[in-house]
């Protein structure tokens, strides 16, 4: 990659925040909904100091792992079920297509009267949004097993824990790691959205008391923090699944 | 055949009734309490007392009416500008990177700072339902746009086509099945992001609908709204897969 082609890609972003800024200064508005992104870096590095945001992102990531563990154990148990039984598949066919199409938001009153605002039910709207993509990957991942792979564990009498554990997990794990990326954006994007309509917790719920009291640097601050741990999470997951898995990985997505 | 594939579904839908007898026991024996949890009879009841005495319908309206209007206003925005971008290699080079990098932004936290410019307002909805599903949509057609088959340029430069015919006649067909992929991601999108304005702004609609009648306990008329969103989810799924298959049948030759 030479210079050039690296740059390019910055010009657009800084022109943006460089004339963003000119025209807050030079306007010399006192705006409740815009800042200055020098503000705004301001803001970000004071609420950094005082722990706020940190603790915030605590709240948040802590919310949504723990969904993301518990959708993702129902979702992979179903879905190695699913994948491995035909018979049981096509019974539950319609039950998860009657439930799947819900909103997982649209759980949310559910959620608040039968537990309440906080972390559990947080973590129970995390858990139903983040079943799905776990349950269908594997669905599929375990159903284009390699059927000799199955043969030989017939052939080694393995028992039914034994061939799950010992090949079926193994064969589908490039393209089950794939489903918990995906689920994990997921999680993160619900705990925020939830905590943004209602539930006064974490960053969701720092981002709209910031604009509830007319900080509009704190707010754009939290805005950016949200991106950046959003755009951290994927990253991590990327290079996690790339290092593990290599070329697989590639493949399993094309899949 | 087809005969089996019948009794099968038969069998599946035989299971998902046997499930709501279970629902329907719980509820019977108190299980759960009935103000959290009401029986599948109680919440038919109120689903039908909704829609016939009761305003559920304006509900279902206001909801489809925020998730249309924001769905369209993004589908003709998302393709427009996708279309720009995705056919210049110069706007590919140095527009497409940040997109790529606002992408894994949850897009429920542009809400806050929606509320700062427009208050809670019906045009904030929009606002936010139409860049949430924008998103999806705008990279599809992006990434459809810039994996034509570049002999296909070669051709419309030897026929010496203009920039719009080639759009037209070339990219538009060819990326057909990326923008349609986008569009129905981006339906989704649209669904929730609804419910979320309708419980945070008090706007017409059966997000606003559950979150009062959670509230105020009435769990009934809480699941009729539930099921109703999760009908809503199925059926615009269902209508965008009809759609895919008809715009996309004279591709199936190729693929």
């Amino acid at each position: 990659m030479t210079m050039s082609e690296r740059i390019k890609p910055v010009l657009l972003p800084l022109a943006a925040l460089l004339v963003f800024e000119a025209w807050m200064r030079l306007a010399g508005a006192q705006s409740d909904s815009l800042a200055p992104p020098s503000a705004i870096v301001l803001a970000l590095a004071g609420a950094l100091a005082d722990g706020s945001l940190l603790a915030a992102t605590r709240d948040t990531l802590a919310s949504a792992f723990a969904g993301l563990a518990l959708g993702g154990i129902i979702g992979l148990v179903l879905g190695i079920a699913l994948g491995l039984s035909n018979i049981f598949n096509r019974l539950m066919e319609v039950t998860i297509e009657a439930i799947r199409p819900i909103p997982s938001v649209a759980l949310l009153p559910i959620a608040l009267i039968a537990l309440g605002f906080g972390y559990r039910m947080e973590i129970a709207i995390v858990a139903f949004a983040c079943i799905w993509p776990v349950l269908i990957v594997t669905r599929a991942a375990v159903g284009s097993i390699e059927p000799r792979l199955i043969e030989v564990a017939r052939v080694l009498r393995l028992t039914q824990l034994d061939r799950i554990r010992k090949i079926v997990i193994p064969a589908a794990l490039p393209r089950i790691f794939l489903a918990y990326r995906l689920a994990a954006g997921i999680a993160l994007i619900v705990a925020v959205t939830v905590e943004i309509a209602i539930n006064p917790l974490g960053l969701g719920a720092g981002i709209m008391t910031a604009q509830q009291a007319l900080r509009p640097d704190l707010m754009l601050a939290y805005l950016v923090w949200i991106g950046v741990t959003g755009f951290a999470l994927n990253a991590l997951l990327m290079a996690a699944q790339r290092s593990l898995f290599g070329r697989a990985a590639v493949i399993g997505e094309q899949a | 055949m087809r005969w089996s594939a019948i009794a099968w579904r038969l069998a599946s839908f035989g299971v998902a009734a046997g499930l709501i007898v279970l629902w329907q026991l719980a509820a019977d024996q108190r299980l759960i309490s009935p103000v959290f949890l009401p029986g599948p009879d109680r919440a038919w009841a109120s689903l039908l007392r909704g829609f016939t005495t009761g305003d559920l319908l304006t509900k279902l309206m206001g909801t489809l009416t925020h998730m249309a209007y924001g769905w369209l206003v993004a589908s003709i925005v998302g393709i427009a500008l996708g279309a720009m971008i995705g056919s210049s290699r110069a706007m590919r080079i140095y527009v497409a990177p940040t997109l790529e990098l606002l992408r894994p932004l949850p897009v429920s936290a542009i809400i806050p700072v929606a509320i700062a410019f427009l208050g809670l307002s019906q045009g904030m909805a929009l606002f936010v339902i139409a860049f949430g599903s924008l998103w999806p949509l705008l990279l599809g057609t992006i990434h459809g746009f810039a994996a034509v088959e570049p002999r296909l340029y070669e051709v419309a430069r030897v026929l010496h086509m203009s920039r719009l015919a080639v759009i037209f006649k070339i990219a538009l067909p060819s990326a057909a099945p990326d923008i349609l992929a986008g569009m129905r991601l981006s339906l989704t999108v649209a669904l929730i992001l609804a419910v979320v304005c309708e419980m945070l702004a008090g706007l017409n609609g059966l997000g606003q609908w559950v979150l009062l009648s959670a509230r105020a306990f009435r769990s009934a008329d809480l699941f009729a709204g539930v099921m109703l969103l999760g009908v809503i989810g199925y059926v615009t799924a269902l209508a965008m897969g009809a759609a895919e298959h008809r715009l996309l049948r004279w591709q199936a030759v190729r693929r």
